[in-house]
């Protein structure tokens, strides 16, 4: 078996391709990915055609906020780039010189203000978004969304503030500008003590039932009226999350991602170099001689798996090295993600055998290799929730019986103490290896 | 036929495959030392039953007998981008791990090399090499456990004539040591050229063991005029229904 693997690895060397491929893979992916998650740090390019003036004040009962603070809002998490007109702005992100565009209307503020009235009416602003990369298109949604939350609450802390001093003014009475004149409001604590203070000083005769009915209206209304200052501060944060975080949250993402990195460079790898490989011995009319009394089929099958293995895992620690240069990969936990890698890189070369004796021919499987492989891994990725129930069993089906998805689990589970229990996918590789290893030797019966 | 004690005997051995039978209880034998040439037409059944004399293929019923029989498959089993030292060294450890040989897979190698004159090219890739010497390094595998019989399918195939000239050099001094040679042709001069006896066989039978001459005499006394031997084997098969 060893002299198969060593002139594997002879042949290998001498082609200067897939050698080359097989460094520089792995070494390109460590970089693009590393970039991508230490990279990340370049703010979304969002256009703004505001048609409000800056200087344009949105009073709200005495608290004032201008278009410059909404447009500081707005551009606080994505950089703005000013647009001169709405068009300008939709072009901009059809061009792709912006992902998205906001475009906030003349009567905004005008709306705004309105909400402090009896007559309330709905502020809306314009956003455009590029819907051609969905993921892109995700993405921005998620920032946009983020950027109004933050600007709404801003809009509903100064209502609210503003409604509240409206109150306090008919609660405890005040000076209230109306079109440049003060107007003195007395307020209802003030009209209650007034009245008590009169009552018995009243000549007998007087109708003192009707003024006691008044009395207690103020009474009342100054009790209700305490509260709704209380229930209105309460509608600046109208939906409260509890949200209660363990540990560090990034490297969790970034362990997620490392781990979806290596398990795709090892099945792509290792899928098609045992393919391939085992292809070749029929191409090179190799195989009937080696079992004509030399090799046992059993025994290819088991050079293949380990020359596989051997490769495999030897790209997956280039890949981890590469990447370990931009983030934190825990050393100190080796022996898991090692074990874990090892375990993968033989399910996937049992699985590369097995395609590479149904295919007989290098080019056949090599194709059937990436057609089969990158679809299924690709699905394994798919969360649960995001299909209906019968796709989400269909996709588990599917992930089940080929090796991406437990390669997946073990090597993120090997990478963090958090990630998922490592065992179970490691039983479940070790199935998938003995599983493809029988269909392998099955199909070299018509080799 | 060969004596009382050839060096590989088949005895009534019958092939199918997927119901349509390639050998119909076919006999063949090969003495030490004794060259015969198997031919026919294609299909005519010389590739399977090689293979079954090689015992790379099981007979559905007959029997064959003989020991240390090597093969060499039509086309080279070489891989290309490995040098001839390369594939002679792991053909050799494979059949030193497979208790084919005692001998030490580098000196098998260097035996070798010198055997087939190819010790010159022993650092070239295998790829690079002309198809006569691709040959050659194809039955030195062949050879390296010393096999008393050597069965080579249609070893000069796309050789030129000087290629095919030495290729059968290398094989007629191993004749000469003692071995027994059995190949399948399509080549009726070279079978007539090299061989001590011919089997002809055609669909699946066997219809003709003997030598050149005795092939003409049949042709002769079946009324048709003998030219050359291709061409008193056509009449051979025609007057056979082939």
């Amino acid at each position: 078996m060893r002299w198969l693997v060593l002139k594997d690895l002879q042949i290998l060397k001498r082609s200067p391709l897939q050698l080359t491929l097989l460094v520089v893979y792995p070494v390109v992916i460590a970089l693009l990915v590393g970039f991508a998650m230490t990279g990340g740090q370049e703010q979304t390019k969002v256009a703004l055609y505001s048609q409000i003036p800056a200087s344009e004040s949105l009073g709200l009962g005495g608290e004032e906020v201008d278009g410059s603070e909404i447009r500081n809002q707005l551009c606080g998490r994505v950089e703005c780039i000013e647009a001169d007109s709405a068009s300008d702005a939709k072009k901009m992100v059809e061009s792709g010189e912006a992902t998205a565009a906001v475009i906030v209307p003349e009567d905004l503020g005008d709306k705004i203000r309105s909400l402090a009235s009896l007559n309330p009416e709905s502020p809306e602003i314009q956003i455009i978004v590029n819907g051609s990369d969905a993921v892109e298109s995700q993405v921005t949604d998620d920032r946009v969304e983020a950027m109004l939350s933050e600007a709404n609450l801003l809009l509903a802390k100064r209502l609210s503030e503003g409604a509240k001093d409206y109150l306090d003014l008919i609660l405890k009475g005040g000076q209230f500008d109306l079109l440049g004149q003060k107007i003195e409001v007395l307020g209802l604590k003030k009209s209650e003590q007034i009245l008590r203070q009169i009552e018995p000083k009243l000549p007998p005769g007087t109708d003192k039932e009707q003024l006691a009915r008044a009395v207690r209206f103020a009474h009342l209304a100054t009790d209700n009226l305490d509260l709704a200052g209380p229930l209105l501060t309460a509608i600046t944060e109208p939906i409260k999350a509890d949200k209660v975080e363990v540990g560090d949250e990034a490297p969790s993402l970034d362990t997620y991602a490392i781990g979806v990195t290596v398990a795709f460079a090892l099945m792509f790898v290792t899928v098609l170099l045992v393919a391939g490989s085992l292809a070749l011995e029929k191409e090179e009319n190799a195989f009937t001689r080696l079992t004509a009394g030399l090799v046992g089929r059993g025994w290819i099958i088991f050079a293949k798996v380990g020359l596989g293995t051997i490769v495999g895992t030897g790209v997956a620690l280039i890949l981890l090295a590469g990447l370990g240069l931009f983030i934190g990969i825990e050393w100190g936990r080796a022996p898991f993600w090692l074990l874990a890698i090892v375990f993968g890189a033989a399910a996937f070369a049992a699985a590369g055998a097995a395609l590479g004796a149904a295919a007989r021919e290098v080019r056949a499987a090599t194709l059937a290799a990436v057609m089969i492989s990158v679809p299924v891994a690709l699905l394994s990725l798919v969360p649960d929730d995001a299909v209906g129930p019968a796709i989400e069993t269909a996709i588990n089906l599917v992930s089940a019986v080929f090796p991406f998805r437990p390669a997946l689990d073990a090597i993120t589970g090997g990478l963090e103490l958090s990630g998922p229990s490592q065992w179970l996918p490691l039983l479940h590789l070790t199935v998938l290896t003995l599983a493809y290893g029988a269909l392998a030797r099955l199909a070299l019966r018509r080799f | 036929m060969t004596g009382e004690n050839p060096a590989l005997a088949a005895r009534g051995v019958s092939k199918s495959f997927d119901g349509r039978s390639a050998l119909k209880g076919v006999d063949f034998e090969v003495g030490p030392g004794e060259v015969v040439a198997l031919i026919g037409p294609n299909g005519a059944g010389k590739t399977t039953l090689l293979s079954i004399l090689a015992g790379i293929a099981e007979p559905d019923s007959g029997e064959v007998a003989g020991d240390g029989v090597a093969w060499v498959p039509q086309q080279a089993a070489l891989y290309r981008r490995l040098s001839v030292q390369e594939n002679l060294l792991l053909f050799a450890r494979l059949q030193h791990d497979a208790g084919q040989t005692d001998e030490n897979p580098s000196l098998m190698v260097k035996r070798m090399l010198d055997l087939t004159g190819l010790a010159e090219r022993a650092a070239d890739r295998v790829g690079t090499l002309s198809g006569g010497n691709q040959q050659r390094v194809n039955i030195a595998i062949g050879l390296m456990a010393g096999p008393s019989v050597l069965l080579l399918d249609e070893p000069s195939v796309g050789l030129d004539p000087a290629q095919r000239e030495r290729l059968w050099g290398f094989v007629l001094d191993l004749v000469r040591e003692g071995t027994a040679v059995a190949f399948s042709t399509h080549d009726i001069q070279e079978a007539e050229r090299y061989a001590e006896r011919i089997v002809a066989v055609a669909e699946g039978e066997g219809i003709f063991s003997g030598t050149a001459d005795e092939l003409r005499q049949a042709v002769e006394a079946g009324g048709a005029r003998s030219e050359d031997l291709e061409t008193s084997f056509l009449a051979f098969l025609r007057e056979r229904g082939h």
